[in-house]
């Protein structure tokens, strides 16, 4: 299999390094693994330390989103016919150790796409995280009618009918669940995996924000009218 | 007729003329002339003689000629800024496209200097 791991990353060249390092060299299943950043128009060295760590880069000259980002990852991994797709943050909250769980999964419960989901297992998370979580699996739950227990994680896996099937038009955060539209829409295959996550100052920092919050109800809301 | 509806007006023919002269400079589409043209030509009428709003207020069941007047321009406007938000929404989706198509073509001729070299 021909697995393509993508890192949006936005102004991230404190964590970027890191996180390339970290991910595994060889995956069982996996017959050939690259590594891309989608530097979205960051302002500091992400795209320089990404190249230095022998990732492949694409630069969008503006900043564009999130969404933007994951509809370049999509496109990028289709163009170069890999057979699947792993998105992972850049910041270094997501334990790299856990993208074999991904594809394993993939292939024993034959699924479209897998999630990597925070609230599987017993952890300590902030309490605001908790909060925004709860929030934004109704609100994916009463948009597109789909049961999850993370819609806001970065760490998923698309497989090769999901690569294909998947359209894209969020810019901003409120594509984590215009994902699960998509998953209802083509009717894919979902599963899920517990993950850890390392909450830092900096991740915490770069992650989502309750004052996001409205913002991705109100763009979520006008796309019912598009 | 009031000092006040002679500069509203007058404001109104010049609004209109804009609207005949972005027309000629091809900027606005026919459908889009016609509609600036009737609404400001109203706008005009309307100043001009406001007991035709009355009884436009009257057919309408609402009390005064200017309460209609402010209703319909209201929801007039909401439509419109709502037409906009739609337009730079567009607008904005195909920056993101052209951003994307340059990253990918860049990317694409970056890995083939490499693989020459």
């Amino acid at each position: 299999m021909k697995l393509l791991i993508a890192i949006p990353a936005y102004n991230e060249e404190k964590m970027i390094g890191e996180v390339i390092k970290d991910i595994p060299a060889r995956i069982a299943h996996v017959s050939q693994r690259d590594i891309l950043v989608i530097n979205d128009g960051s302002t500091d060295a992400t795209a320089d330390i990404a190249r230095s760590h022998r990732a492949r880069v694409v630069e969008h000259l503006l900043n564009r989103g999130l969404g933007a980002s994951l509809k370049t990852a999509l496109e990028f991994a289709l163009n170069n016919k890999y057979d699947a797709l792993i998105t992972i943050d850049a910041d270094g909250q997501h334990e790299t150790k856990s993208i074999p769980a991904l594809v394993k999964k993939m292939i024993k419960e034959k699924a479209d796409v897998v999630v990597g989901s925070r609230w599987l297992t017993r952890g300590h998370a902030p309490l605001i995280r908790i909060i925004i979580n709860k929030l934004a699996n109704l609100l994916t739950f009463f948009f597109y009618g789909i049961h999850t227990s993370d819609s806001q994680s970065g760490y998923r896996l698309f497989g090769p009918k999901a690569l294909k099937l998947l359209k894209l038009q969020s810019e901003g955060m409120e594509v984590s669940s215009e994902i699960f539209r998509e998953i209802a829409r083509n009717r894919l295959e979902y599963a899920e995996i517990p993950i850890k996550v390392i909450y830092t100052r900096y991740s915490q920092s770069k992650g989502q924000k309750i004052s996001n919050a409205p913002l991705i109800i109100w763009h979520l809301f006008m796309r019912l009218f598009k | 007729m009031t000092i006040t509806q002679i500069f509203l007006i007058i404001f109104l023919l010049f609004a209109l003329s804009r609207v005949f002269l972005q027309y000629k400079a091809g900027n606005l589409s026919l459908l889009n002339f016609l509609f600036w043209s009737f609404l400001f030509a109203t706008a005009v009428y309307l100043t001009a003689i406001p007991s035709a709003a009355s009884s436009l207020a009257t057919f309408l069941g609402i009390g005064r000629g200017v309460d209609a007047v402010i209703y319909i321009s209201i929801a007039v406007l909401f439509y419109l800024v709502f037409r906009l938000y739609i337009y730079l929404e567009n607008v904005r989706q195909e920056i993101t496209e052209l951003i994307r198509k340059l990253a990918l073509d860049n990317q694409r001729k970056n890995g083939r200097k490499k693989s020459k070299n």
